[in-house]
């Protein structure tokens, strides 16, 4: 079984492919993440497999009717939009929405919430928070809405260390327990960390896919990143640090 | 739903007010007997055919102004748009300008309205030209400021040509905008295009909630947003281009009564929208009674009384905003 099924997928912007020719199945179990420098197509490879924007290739996310979508796919998108002044536990009920009534007091809202570490936020003003409390709150509307598989835009930008590690946790125990996770991530350290398997693009096109330790070579990061790292296995498990830029 | 409850109360109220308020100076329980009475007498005449209409026309083209303000500003998820955003109120102006001008307006009751309800149809279909299938909220925004600027600039030269300064001076006027003098016709011809104007902007609520968060996530929770700028724009030109056909250009009610409930709806877009559309009826009303009692005898204009007031109370909505922010 497969939760994200993209195949040949490429997306035009004028003469040349901002994603291009990119294949990609995800399973059940698993947390991928999706590493590239800025402007290698991570953020419209996902609005493309969601069919957001038009684009060449098979998505099976794109084929789906938006209400069927929306209950097998949660999507936090780049931009953290909040745009009225409503309270936390409003703006996380709308991820019961696909299900039915965006219902505050539905148990997948308080869920989420005590998951990402906003126990007593439920009825703070969204828009009165700190920005990266914001991201939580979205982050936990995206958890609200229970779906097999979540796709997230740098869900990890703007957080602090304690909420980047907790939500990064929260993604890997999704997977754990049976769903998947697709998450773009510019913090390396983190990806090789929690992810179970990486996907690197580079200028639109699929540069390496594989576990953590297959994706993280030197040769891919001086190549792709133009970056040199430091790597090593410890107690604590992988650490991954950029140190120099080589180009 | 207590805020509901006491928004319909006070629209109960002012309209009971709007129809006992008048220069024919009638009883209280007289007019209202009137009101009910079948055969004609002066009173039931005054009743029935001109403060009826009034408050009929006051209660839906403020409802249909406060709605389609909140469902306005929820799409664009912007608290400074108007349901005028979209061109149609100007073109529904020009519409009705063309009438009075060529002299159709006075040959035949109903031309007026029907020739606005024709500018605010012809502006609808403008705008799902330049903005309907594609583009986003920008690309409805620009459309709609391009629109009305063609349509003022339509509405001028038709005041600059004018040969006659009376007509120019009852075109200028009519685009104060007025609830006096309105019949039982006026009524049932906007009623049926604001009910079915409400109704399709009444759908949109879920889609209007989901869209708090952006396009992007709105669409990834099974809102069609393609759907929804349809609905928004028919919603929109039925609602605001009847109430223009039969009171002309009522300005900030609209703008402000959507502003002013916010804050009592838990900011929720589509608990706004009938907060909105009641709170809209009753500013109209209001206003609409304050005509009548500023200045009986000087035929204050309602759209002069709405502006007049509403600038200045929204300039204070803006500074305290800005002390907030700050």
């Amino acid at each position: 079984m497969t939760l994200l099924s993209l195949d040949n997928l490429t997306v035009r912007r004028g003469a040349s492919a901002v994603v291009d020719g990119v294949g990609l199945k995800v399973a059940p179990g698993e947390f991928v993440g999706l590493i590239g420098p800025n402007g290698a197509g991570k953020t419209t490879l996902l609005r493309a497999a969601l069919g957001f924007i038009p684009h060449e290739g098979a998505s099976n996310l794109a084929a789906l009717s938006p209400a069927a979508r929306a209950r097998a796919v949660a999507f936090l998108p780049q931009g953290r939009d909040i745009a009225w002044p409503v309270s936390v536990a409003d703006l996380v009920a709308l991820g019961r929405a696909p299900w039915g009534a965006a219902d505050p007091g539905h148990p997948a809202v308080a869920g989420a919430l005590s998951r990402m570490g906003l126990d007593g936020f439920h009825d703070r003003i969204a828009t009165e928070l700190s920005g990266g409390e914001q991201t939580r709150v979205l982050i936990a509307r995206l958890l609200a809405q229970e779906t097999p598989l979540i796709l997230a835009d740098e869900p990890g930008a703007g957080l602090d260390p304690e909420a980047q590690i907790r939500a990064m946790q929260v993604f890997a125990d999704l997977a754990a327990s049976g769903r998947a996770v697709v998450a773009s991530i510019h913090d390396l350290g983190l990806a090789a960390r929690h992810c179970t398997r990486l996907v690197m693009l580079e200028r639109g096109r699929l540069a390496a896919d594989g576990p953590p330790r297959e994706v993280l070579t030197d040769a891919l990061l001086a190549r792709v990143f133009g970056i040199r790292a430091f790597h090593a296995e410890t107690a604590d498990g992988p650490v991954f640090q950029p140190v120099a830029v080589i180009r | 739903m207590r805020l509901l409850a006491s928004l319909a109360s006070l629209v109960v109220l002012l309209f009971a007010a709007s129809l006992m308020i008048g220069p024919a100076g009638l009883g209280f329980g007289e007019s209202l007997a009137a009101l009910f009475r079948g055969e004609g007498g002066p009173v039931a005449l005054v009743m029935q055919q001109i403060r009826l209409p009034r408050a009929i026309l006051g209660l839906l083209a403020g409802a249909a102004l406060g709605l389609s303000g909140a469902a306005m500003q929820g799409f664009l998820r912007n608290p400074l748009a108007e349901p005028g955003l979209i061109g149609v109120s100007s073109s529904a102006a020009l519409g009705a300008v063309i009438a009075l001008q060529t002299g159709l307006a006075a040959a035949f009751a109903l031309a007026l309205p029907l020739a606005a309800l024709a500018g605010a149809a012809g502006a609808c279909l403008l705008i799902l030209l330049m903005a309907g299938p594609r583009g986003g909220a920008l690309a409805l925004i620009l459309a709609g400021i391009a629109i009305s600027a063609l349509a003022g600039a339509a509405t001028s030269l038709v005041l600059n040509l004018s040969p006659n300064p009376f007509a120019a001076a009852e075109i200028v006027y009519w685009m104060m905008g007025s609830l006096a003098d309105r019949s039982m016709t006026h009524v049932w011809l906007a009623a049926p295009f604001i009910l079915a104007g409400g109704a399709a902007l009444f759908t949109l609520g879920r889609g209007l909630d989901a869209l708090t968060l952006g396009e992007d996530a709105a669409e990834s929770l099974g809102m069609n947003l393609r759907r929804m700028r349809l609905v928004l724009i028919f919603g929109t030109a039925a609602g605001v281009g009847a109430s223009v056909a039969v009171a002309g250009a009522i300005g900030f009610v609209g703008l402000v009564v959507p502003h002013l409930l916010r804050p009592l709806t838990g900011a929720r877009p589509s608990r706004l929208l009938p907060a909105a559309a009641l709170g809209g009826a009753a500013v109209l009303l209001a206003a609409d009674i304050a005509t009548r009692l500023i200045a009986p005898e000087r035929d204050l204009k309602l759209g002069v009384l709405t502006a007049i007031i509403g600038a200045p109370f929204f300039l204070h909505l803006i500074w305290r905003m800005r002390r907030v922010e700050a």
